[in-house]
């Protein structure tokens, strides 16, 4: 059975030829065969599109477009193809695509995006194949192309048992004309063979024989191998370095000074070693002397930031919305609770710490490089050293983690500048403790709030005065520190008031893995809590009734944010809750938690299960998750993407902590910023609802519930509420 | 600078390095073998972690004239073609995500399988804590030492995973052991 593509969800279909920038999309997902290279488009080999290629030889070559993290969008994304082109996805190549935006569309990996951007577009481009491919075999035979179908690399005539490989069938349909779009003719899902079962990582078999893939990885001959000297204080400037010194140092070829600009997410100002082995330059780095001109954010403190915080919470802030009367609420409360929380500047500390390869000849560049956001390293390469974009090429190597750290491209602009000015193919590497000092970091936060409950255990008001980090000027939140107006419970609440204060900063801030959620499903998710435990109400029962009748919410007035449908967070809060085994006895001592949240348009709800020991001692035995991200493509990955998720929350919200000193990033090493050993890791449970919706990423929306589902268990095992993370900072003894 | 002849991988290979190049250096840049990878410098992460001698060692703390005569082994050297139990399960378990500390959680599992092949839980965790996956596939890594642990015992586990033997190819099996 066939869908056509006239009865197509109107809505999605706009929204994927929007996403195109206007119509586009389908233009280069299905470009015509003139469009293509003419050695591509040569009788033997076969490219209805940019993400397809069959040779006479048989062989399927299927394009990754956007880059891989970890995140597994190498091997899912190529699946959507084969499942409509009819191949099977052990005999293809897979193969990632260099930065071609015309060609692809957007590239990038962040915001969960990779799978609700690209599925519509890939099944049609899939289907476009393989309707070329029936055509030409039913010209091939002169029968009817009804009469024909397509499977496993294979057409077949039935009726006369005649079948040909997409190999044999090459050469002609790439003398074929293109279906015509409003032709095109998806598979039913009711007919997927492949998409939802488990398919192992594309790359595995190269990760365990440790072939090169990642940025690290890169070799050129004649490479040099650079170190760069940052100012530890961000927006710090070069007053002078031992330069000579420095360059007289063993197989050191060059030292100099990079004046960069004020911009962090730029060039920054800095020294550059050049050497012939990494080690030479790590070596002559540690007789660099340099003296900085700090700068402003020397004046910075994380401590301060607290303080601050304290005051401005005690006085009103800026009111950024206002439902129902808050005050009277709160007045005719029975019970009314009170509580300030705090969470922590948190790093990306990707495994593969930063690096990139450059090549500056003259005015063209070429960059090996382990980036979320090609696209915008060419863009800040380009404008820095004033270099046509054209002349600018991307290799896009695997990603040895991304986490949101790589959709900045500062490590990509200081390889092509120092590439440029040591006349050489440079690759740079940088140390964990770069890594974890030149950050974009995970903003703090603080949140002052009052609940009120009713006489009959209803939430009756809420109040939330939000105080979080600004620019300079306090005119508004630095990146990822801004709080929307529309999350929960705003609109799920009749008495609500959001009240929002700035203290400047000039830490250099970012997007780490569900930005703002990662933060915010904490606060009110535990505050959630607070209010089920002064009304005496089971947490879940509470949430239920807060969540409300089933309907449908449509997206926030900023335009910014997809429609929350709360059916669907009901469903996952209950089915988690069953499968937790929700409400069962347990001794004094062990407890449960439950949080929900949506993000990325995912609607995720968690519990997890802690014991803490009388002496403080946690341990996290259990987290359960139930998510709804519509259907699955790849169950191997989804899986692995929300154990992942479980894993990374609980690791950051125990353990994980940036604290600033004087402008300066206090941690340098993962024995002051801990990730989870194996020893410590709980069972993790995943379990999927797939609804009926357009599919929807996972990279991110398990993260936010965990910090809160821990929380609530740690509160209902001994008593001690968190109100400030990270968990090991606060004693949770007990008697 | 001074000439040192390493046995990597079963083959000697001379490298001229100052004296003072951790191995993981002179693997990587010397001898192209970068499967053994920079995480940290500081012995804290495990990325690094080769084999001296049969032993999990962190490379990028042992200096190239530490080495001297010993048996050097890479993730690159642990099978002739990738069929090492371990590598096997990796593949079968779906393990890697970003991948990059992989050849550090196999290498080290590989010295703990050859000394005891029927590890406890508990001394998997012991023997793999200092290895850090910041992608959280920890739950993966245990499932594959546990059946590449049974593997190399002659023993069939039941745990189930992606098709091995047809490396992409899908699988239909039921849930993962830990949901079951």
């Amino acid at each position: 059975m066939k869908t056509d593509v006239t009865t197509m969800d109107r809505r999605s279909f706009l929204r994927v030829s929007a996403l195109a920038g206007g119509g586009l999309l389908l233009g280069f997902a299905l470009r015509p065969l003139h469009q293509a290279s003419a050695a591509e488009a040569t009788a033997a080999n076969f490219k209805p599109n940019a993400y397809i290629r069959i040779g006479a030889d048989g062989k399927v070559t299927l394009i990754a477009k956007n880059p891989e993290c970890g995140q597994g969008v190498k091997t899912s994304l190529p699946m959507i193809l084969a499942e409509e082109l009819g191949v099977d996805i052990s005999t293809v190549t897979i193969e990632q695509a260099g930065l071609d935006e015309k060609a692809f569309g957007r590239q990038f990996a962040g915001g969960s995006r990779s799978t609700p951007d690209n599925y519509e577009v890939l099944r049609r481009a899939g289907a476009a194949g393989r309707m070329m491919l029936l055509e030409a075999a039913a010209q091939t035979w002169g029968v009817p192309v009804a009469e024909c179908a397509a499977l496993s690399g294979t057409v077949t005539h039935a009726a006369s048992k005649r079948s040909l490989r997409y190999g044999e069938l090459a050469a002609k349909a790439a003398t074929l004309p293109p279906p015509d779009e409003k032709a095109i003719t998806l598979k039913s899902p009711a007919d997927f063979k492949l998409l939802g079962t488990r398919v192992g990582g594309v790359d595995n078999p190269s990760i365990v024989t440790g072939k090169p893939l990642f940025g690290l990885d890169q070799k050129l001959p004649g490479l040099l191998h650079a170190v760069y000297e940052r100012c530890p204080v961000p927006g710090g400037k070069v007053k002078k370095a031992n330069l000579d010194r420095v360059k007289g140092l063993p197989g050191v070829r060059d030292a100099f000074i990079l004046e960069g600009g004020d911009d962090p997410t730029g060039l920054v100002p800095g020294v550059a070693i050049v050497a012939e082995t990494t080690w030479a330059a790590m070596s002559a780095r540690r007789q660099l002397q340099v003296t900085w001109d700090e700068g402003d954010v020397a004046a910075h403190t994380s401590a301060a930031y607290d303080a601050r915080a304290v005051e401005l919470g005690g006085m009103p802030g800026k009111e950024v919305r206002k439902d129902g009367d808050v005050a009277a609420a709160l007045a005719g409360a029975k019970t009314v609770v009170k509580s300030a929380y705090s969470y922590p500047f948190l790093a990306h500390a990707t495994l593969e710490p930063q690096n990139c390869t450059a090549h500056v000849q003259g005015d063209s560049v070429e960059i090996w490089a382990p980036t979320q956001t090609p696209g915008g390293g060419q863009d800040l390469v380009a404008k820095t050293l004033k270099i046509p974009k054209e002349k600018i090429t991307i290799h896009v190597t695997r990603i040895g983690g991304g986490f949101g750290r790589r959709l900045m491209n500062d490590y990509l602009v200081e390889a092509a500048a120092i590439s440029q000015r040591a006349q050489a193919p440079v690759k740079v590497t940088w140390s964990r403790e770069d890594d974890l000092r030149h950050d974009f970091y995970r903003p703090a936060g603080w949140h002052f709030l009052e609940g009120a409950v009713d006489a009959q255990g209803r939430i009756a008001a809420w109040k939330n005065h939000f105080v979080t980090l600004s620019n300079k000027d306090a005119t508004e939140p630095v990146r990822s520190a801004s709080l929307s107006a529309d999350e929960l419970p705003a609109r799920f609440l009749a008495n609500y008031r959001l009240e929002q204060s700035f203290i400047p900063s000039l830490v250099p801030t970012g997007f780490l893995r569900a930005p703002g959620s990662n933060a915010i499903a904490f606060v009110m998710q535990s505050f959630i809590d607070e209010l089920a435990q002064a009304a005496s109400r089971d947490p879940l029962e509470l949430r239920l009734e807060l969540l409300g009748e089933d309907r449908i919410l449509p997206p926030p007035a900023s335009g910014r944010g997809p429609a929350y449908d709360v059916a669907r967070m009901k469903s996952v809060l209950r089915r988690v809750a069953e499968k937790a085994g929700w409400g069962k006895k347990l001794e004094k001592g062990r407890g449960q938690g439950i949080a929900f949240h949506f993000s990325h348009s995912g609607y995720v709800a968690e519990v997890a299960e802690v014991s803490v020991a009388k002496d403080g001692t946690l341990v996290v035995h259990d987290i359960w998750c139930c998510a709804d991200v519509g259907p699955i493509i790849n169950r191997s990955g989804a899986e692995a993407q929300v154990e992942g998720s479980m894993i990374d929350g609980l690791s950051a919200t125990w353990r994980q902590e940036i604290t600033v000193d004087r402008g300066r990033t206090v941690q340098a090493s993962f024995s002051d910023y801990p990730l989870l050993p194996l020893s410590d890791v709980p069972r993790v449970h995943v379990d999927f609802i797939e609804s009926a919706n357009p599919p929807t990423g996972l990279g991110e929306p398990a993260l936010p519930p965990v910090a809160p589902a821990i929380c609530n268990a740690i509160f209902a095992a001994c008593g001690k509420r968190l109100r400030s993370l990270p968990i090991s900072q606060t004693d949770l003894s007990w008697t | 600078m001074p000439t040192y002849e390493l046995k990597v991988n079963g083959a000697l290979r001379k490298v001229d390095v100052a004296a003072d190049t951790p191995l993981l250096w002179v693997l990587r840049d010397s001898l192209d073998l970068v499967g053994t990878k920079f995480g940290c410098g500081l012995s804290q992460c495990g990325a690094c972690t080769v084999h001296l001698n049969g032993g999990a060692i962190r490379s990028c703390q042992t200096r190239v004239a530490a080495v001297a005569s010993g048996a050097v082994t890479t993730i690159e050297g642990l099978s002739p073609d990738g069929s090492h139990p371990l590598q096997r399960a990796w593949i079968k378990h779906d393990v890697p995500q970003c991948g990059y500390c992989q050849a550090g959680q196999i290498m080290t599992a590989a010295a703990l399988l050859a000394q005891n092949n029927k590890p406890t839980d508990a001394e998997i965790d012991a023997a793999l804590a200092g290895n850090l996956c910041r992608c959280g596939t920890y739950p993966r890594i245990r499932r594959a030492v546990r059946e590449a642990a049974a593997a190399l015992r002659g023993e069939k586990l039941t745990e189930t995973g992606v098709d091995v033997t047809a490396g992409l190819a899908a699988s239909t099996c039921c849930q993962m052991e830990v949901c079951a």
